[in-house]
């Protein structure tokens, strides 16, 4: 269970990250997300050529055994030897084994994280071998003494200015370095020195082909060529799962590991490599021999690593990691990682979204713990994974495993009423709370605004605080007293049934029923409207509260409940709506994994999104004159949601604002921030105002300040109003015809 | 990949040209007098295995590692170019091309228009049956980069610029 003072150590350790490494990490993370945006725009078919690489991963890991085998056999037949590593300390024997042998000084390796997972150059370096990193960020890394930030730009946490310190004092060079070409230049210099010399030529590998017993690596310095070829021994390190069957498997990942990654449509250097290679060895101790005369007897060494990844193979929910090829689209379009990066989005090697499904792979759950948090669910990554991973998934899976395996908390007697959840008792107080947000919601509600009063009070702020993490500086959702389902009773349908064209349930979730009611009335109003007939029946909250604090199994009853309410009127021919996109995603994609198929197909196939709903009736002939247009009706500064993306329904928001005649400016960014309760968590909350500081700058623009703002998440209200002072209102408000926003 | 239309030589050319990768056309007659165009001097290179032409005598073609570090351009043949990437493929060989096309701070890869492919699958599908006869190759698009020192600068390890020769060869002309 965290602990107040955790909070707070988290808390401090992410400021001193905003402070230090946020503004280069921020630089370089939106240039590769837009260079993705960008690049992947250029492909005929992105989509067609994702599902492929995905389909060749689940082939491969299904075959794994097998392909090991074949693999064993074609690397065997070249020439090499093949070892397979139980885990870190028997691939670091086996290689300190070769380095022995081999009678070797000095090893030069190109990047490899499967590596840094092994710790190999420590293994190594106790042996008195110098292990030279020759990319150029690794090396600087080397030289500072620093971890990874990131999985493929290891050092973007560091300017152009403090590298240049850095070696300035280090290597004392005659010029003090300056910019990044002195720099490149210099480096290049000495690391040729050191690869002169080097006696072994490390590896990793992104790919290795079973048929022909090839290794593929994505490089743009040509460093790792260099690596490959000087030295008369190569070692590639690689995990199991890089296996793919074929050399023709590799097309479609040379198309979008960089165009995934940093952007590029492809690296400069794709080295598809048969070892032991052709290539002659480059031997500097006899300089005059020309290569043409030599005849060198190579060795290679491939070193496949399980530590961990065939067990994961066996787990129904972890298995998927294995499908990751380690572009690191999940990292550059992470909001929370645009902020801090990989110093505290990341474990003990691997960072970024998918890095929970590593981290709990191979290094054990407690390294997950450290930063599993940090994923919101925002899902933005989904749609950028070149493998189509459900990272929020993977996410929330380890998360609620880690519920599982905490202590027994101290608390529960107390909130176990309170909670009507299905979790551990051990579960951590935080999480609880905002998991069960429905009943705090019905409960603040029915004694609003009393209610209100009390949770605005300074010293219940502050307890808050200390026992369960609220951060103070929110302003907390205030509770209203009618609900959105009490107004409808006692105002009853305008539109009788009998007289409407369609009938729709409105899905009543929780913030709209008893906090931001007036939304909710917007939506009623609008849909009667256009001819429709609206019902308000009582719905169980859709789960995606406990959901996202990784309670799975109370976001499991929850969704049974709102499938049993609602198939009854999905059988009548209703329609249902759904004002807040993360309801709605929870029906559309994480029901899949929460009910049968059937019912999940029957709910996602009935549900709208209300602008969505908006855009149908309008294209099928509802009288768009009965909306307040954009004619009389405010400029709008418009973000979509995160989860609305995703699900590709931001498209509906902009159609009818564009049919209404609205003057609309729309974010940029990947999220708000504040992603639902995550904003509101202490030890966040900085983070969280870090990373919604993008979109203010955008809607504080002379351009953007003078207009309405408009969110269609909650959450994003939420921020809007804490970050702009200014209120945000959802879109179906602007369109009201009674509306009150000017 | 590309929606791109054109010819497959000039969707290549133009892909060189969003590299800023320069592209000189020539034919077997030309051959030598655009090679000493291009190439600075000393130059290495590895005899191309193209009958039309040969590398002229005075670019070194059995180069030792003395020479690789001296030489301020490198010669080697490309296997294939890939339309929609601007990329060429560069076996490895046994006298030496992989270092030769890395090590200079100039590369100049002779590529036949013949060997333009369209795409990467077509490419790939090509080398296949070679890697699986133990051959390696590499897949190189414009020079050696790296952004690791705060912006991007041209020639990390490898080389700084690269100049594609495209060879036209008798016979083609009259298609
Ligand atoms: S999970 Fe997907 S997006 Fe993230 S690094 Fe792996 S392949 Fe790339």
């Amino acid at each position: 269970m965290s602990s107040d003072a955790d909070r707070e150590a988290k808390a401090d350790h992410i400021r001193h990250l905003l402070e230090t490494e946020g503004e280069a990490v921020e630089t370089n993370t939106l240039g590769f997300n837009q260079g993705r945006y960008d690049s992947v725009a250029g492909l005929e078919d992105y989509d067609a050529l994702k599902r492929t690489a995905r389909a060749i991963k689940e082939d491969a890991i299904e075959r794994l055994p097998e392909l090991l085998e074949e693999l064993r056999e074609t690397v065997e037949a070249n020439g090499g030897t093949v070892y397979l590593a139980d885990d870190a300390a028997d691939a670091n024997r086996y290689i300190r084994d070769l380095a022995i042998e081999d009678e070797a000084d000095r090893v030069v390796k190109s990047k490899s994280m499967t590596t840094e997972e092994l710790e190999v150059n420590e293994a190594l370096e106790g042996d008195g071998v110098d292990v030279v990193e020759t990319d150029l960020g690794e090396w600087v890394l080397q030289v500072a003494d620093e971890a990874p930030s990131h999985i493929v730009a290891p050092a973007i946490h560091k300017s152009e200015d403090e590298i240049a310190r850095l070696f300035n004092a280090e290597f004392d060079p005659e010029e003090p370095l300056e910019t990044a070409e002195e720099l490149t230049m210099f480096a290049r210099e000495q690391l040729g020195e050191l690869i002169r010399e080097a006696d072994i030529g490390m590896t990793g590998a992104n790919f290795v082909t079973a048929d022909s017993g090839s290794i593929m690596l994505v490089t743009s310095e040509g460093n790792a060529r260099k690596v490959a070829v000087v030295p008369d021994t190569h070692v590639a390190v690689a995990g199991v799962e890089k296996i793919v069957p074929s050399v023709e498997d590799l097309a479609p990942f040379i198309e979008l590991i960089g165009r995934s990654g940093t952007g590029q449509d492809i690296t400069s250097y794709i080295s598809l490599l048969t070892p032991p290679v052709d290539s002659p060895v480059v031997d500097f101790d006899e300089p005059d021999v020309a290569f043409a005369d030599r005849d060198d007897d190579r060795e290679f060494h491939l070193v496949l690593i399980d530590n961990g990844r065939l067990e994961m193979r066996e787990d129904d929910q972890l298995r998927e990691t294995l499908y990751c090829i380690r572009c690191s689209a999940c990292a550059n379009t992470c909001g929370n990682f645009q902020s801090v990066g990989g110093h505290a989005f990341g474990g003990e090697t691997y960072s970024g979204g998918i890095a929970t499904g590593w981290e709990a792979g191979v290094h054990g759950y407690e390294s997950a713990a450290e930063f599993n948090d940090l994923c919101t669910g925002c899902s933005r990554c989904v749609e950028a994974c070149p493998v189509e991973i459900d990272i929020p998934w993977i996410n929330t899976v380890v998360r609620d495993r880690l519920n599982r395996a905490g202590d027994d908390g101290q608390f529960e007697f107390l909130y176990d009423e309170l909670v009507p959840d299905a979790e551990p008792g051990g579960l951590d107080l935080q999480k609880r709370l905002f998991g069960n947000y429905e009943t705090l919601a019905k409960l603040g509600s029915a004694t609003a605004p009393v209610s209100n009063w009390v949770a605005g009070l300074g010293p219940v702020r502050t307890l808050m605080e200390r026992t369960v993490g609220v951060d103070s500086r929110r302003s907390l959702p205030a509770f209203q007293r009618e609900t959105l389902q009490d107004w409808y009773d006692r105002r009853g349908p305008r539109r009788p049934a009998s007289d409407a064209d369609r009938e729709v349930v409105l899905y009543p979730d929780t913030y709209t029923n008893y906090i931001d009611v007036e939304r909710g009335k917007a939506a009623v109003r609008v849909l009667e409207a256009l001819d429709v007939h609206v019902r308000l029946p009582d719905v169980p909250g859709s789960g995606r509260a406990p959901l996202s604090q990784g309670m799975i199994e109370t976001a499991d009853r929850k969704a049974s409940r709102v499938y049993a309410t609602l198939a009854e009127h999905l059988d009548a021919g209703r329609d249902v709506v759904v004002i807040e996109p993360s309801d709605l995603a929870m029906f559309r994609n994480e029901y899949e994994k929460l009910m049968p198929e059937r019912s999940f197909e029957r709910l996602r196939d009935g549900s709208y999104e209300i602008l969505e709903y908006v855009y149908g009736l309008l294209e099928n002939g509802a009288d768009a004159s009965e909306l307040r247009s954009g004619n009389g009706g405010p400029d709008v500064a418009y973000h979509s949601h995160c989860q609305q993306r995703t699900l590709g329904l931001d498209v509906y928001t902009r159609a009818v604002f564009e049919d209404l005649e609205y003057d609309v400016l729309e974010s940029e960014v990947e999220c708000c921030g504040m992603a639902g309760s995550f904003g509101y968590k202490e030890q966040y909350f900085e983070l969280s105002m870090d990373v919604g500081d993008r979109l203010a700058e955008q809607f504080t623009t002379p351009e953007a300040s003078d207009r309405q703002i408009v969110a269609s998440g909650t959450s994003c209200e939420d921020q809007l109003d804490d970050l702009l002072g200014r209120d945000a209102v959802h879109p179906v408000e602007l369109l009201d015809p009674r509306s009150r926003q000017h | 990949m590309s929606v791109d239309t054109g010819s497959t030589t000039q969707r290549f050319e133009a892909a060189l040209a969003d590299l800023e990768v320069p592209v000189t056309s020539t034919d077997p007659s030309k051959f030598e007098r655009t090679v000493e165009r291009i190439a600075g001097e000393p130059a290495i290179g590895t005899s191309l295995p193209f009958p039309s032409v040969s590398l002229p005598d005075w670019v070194d073609d059995e180069p030792s590692p003395r020479d690789l570090e001296s030489a301020t351009t490198g010669i080697t043949a490309a296997s294939i170019g890939i339309a929609d990437y601007g990329s060429v493929v560069l076996p490895a060989t046994p006298s030496g091309a992989e270092q030769v096309s890395l090590f200079p701070d100039l590369h100049v890869p002779v590529l036949r228009e013949s060997d333009l492919v369209a795409d990467m699958p077509t490419a790939i599908e090509r080398l296949g049956p070679q890697l699986r006869e133990g051959h390696s190759a590499i897949v190189a698009t414009g020079p050696s980069a790296t952004a690791d020192m705060g912006s991007l600068v041209k020639g990390a390890h490898g080389p700084k610029d690269v100049h594609v020769l495209l060879l036209e060869e008798a016979g083609e002309d009259d298609e």
